[in-house]
């Protein structure tokens, strides 16, 4: 369903001040979105000003400041910091994108503007609910589905051309950036898989060591699962890891089409 | 608290219009002006085929000020929206899907359609003798 505004429950409102301390030169405001579930009240913007001499250079370096020094209460995913584990994941100005991998100087607006990732369930401060957007992932079955036992004593061979194929896909660390910018996956989340689900689904078709490819281009036949997709690219534009689920979305739709012919 | 409460993060209200999605809204805009447009011009040709009056009706109308600009509306819609599906018909077959090439495609589309409209209002009023 489209829905342009937000529900009542979720209606952003202003939040507290935590000034720099006192003698910081260099400051910038990070604000950043709150919620409890523990309170009754609306999410709102906190503003952290943050003195980015005594910080490291990245988004993340600010928030992990931020909760270390001004308020340990602050929720946010982050594990790796070097954009391979995508679980830092977050709305920052404006677009998706890994916190981790995301330089503070590069922020083109007077303060950084933080909020989780877009039209997702809110589970605390900046930790969206990913339960369904896994559960898609797990619906296009991301494993080897193949009959032909492997040749003994060595593993399935694949030629170099085969092996290119999944270049530009295998580097997917399902952060959700992707999904989670797509208007289409917004109104559509319980029917549309979205561009991350889609483009794990490509790398399973264009495996040339998996022997389901027709049962996964079949499951994939579907005016909600695949096709609502509109191309309008916010996925690939999105990408912290530069990839382009737009175009394997598209080759996607090519080979339904071309097995008819 | 319940998982029921949870608030839906921000959507439109933070994310940035993105060329991206600027072109899909505006294509989608321009579809719905030329389903309005061509009720314009079926009124038009029943119109014409019901007698002299109900077409001259269409025609006052059409020439008023206000007439004018929606019709100038309808044919830069009906541009924007032809370019732009040829940009899509070239997405269909696989092509044009780096992100250079989708902002320069979408540019050139945004240029195209307006140069293609004033053309051809200019050609309309250079053939009825007023330019």
């Amino acid at each position: 369903m489209v829905e342009f505004t937000l529900p009542a429950n979720s209606k952003v409102g202003k939040g507290k001040t935590v000034k720099a301390p006192a003698g910081a030169k260099n400051v910038t405001t990070v604000e950043v979105y709150r919620w409890n579930p523990d309170d009754e009240a609306n999410p709102h913007m906190d503003k952290f000003e943050v003195d980015l001499d005594t910080c490291g250079p990245m988004v993340l370096d600010a928030l992990i400041k931020i909760k270390n020094e001004m308020d340990p209460t602050l929720t946010f995913r982050r594990s790796c910091r070097e954009g391979v584990c995508g679980s830092c994941a977050m709305n920052i100005d404006g677009t998706n994108t890994l916190a981790c991998t995301k330089s503070i100087q590069d922020i083109r607006g007077k303060t950084i503007k933080i909020s989780p990732l877009p039209h997702m369930p809110v589970i605390k401060d900046l930790v969206p609910d990913l339960t369904q957007f896994f559960a898609q992932y797990a619906s296009v079955k991301p494993w080897m589905q193949s009959d032909t036992p492997a040749p003994t004593g060595m593993e399935r061979p694949q030629s170099q051309e085969e092996r290119d194929k999944m270049d530009g896909v295998w580097e997917c660390v399902l952060c959700a950036c992707c999904s989670t910018a797509c208007p289409s996956y917004w109104w559509n989340p319980d029917r549309y898989l979205g561009p991350a689900a889609l483009l794990q689904a490509y790398r399973w078709i264009v495996d040339s060591r998996d022997e389901s490819t027709g049962e996964r281009l079949d499951d994939l036949e579907d005016p909600f699962k695949l096709y609502r997709c509109h191309t309008i690219m916010n996925c690939t534009k999105t990408c912290p890891k530069g990839l382009e689920p737009g175009k394997k979305i598209a080759e996607i739709k090519q080979m339904l089409v071309e097995r008819r012919l | 608290m319940s998982q029921a409460n949870r608030p839906l993060s921000p959507h439109l209200q933070v994310y940035t219009f993105h060329f991206t999605m600027m072109w899909s809204i505006i294509h989608r805009i321009t579809g719905l002006g030329l389903g309005l447009g061509t009720i314009w011009l079926t009124w038009w040709l029943i119109a014409a085929a019901t007698g002299p009056e109900a077409f001259d009706a269409v025609q006052i109308f059409s020439g008023t000020f206000i007439g004018r600009l929606l019709l100038f509306g309808f044919t830069w819609a009906l541009m924007f929206h032809t370019l732009n599906g040829v940009r899509h018909l070239f997405w269909d077959i696989g092509k044009g899907f780096e992100m250079d090439t989708v902002e320069a495609t979408g540019w050139a589309v945004a240029i195209g359609s307006v140069v293609l409209t004033l053309g051809i209002w200019v050609y309309g009023y250079m053939s009825m003798g007023v330019l």
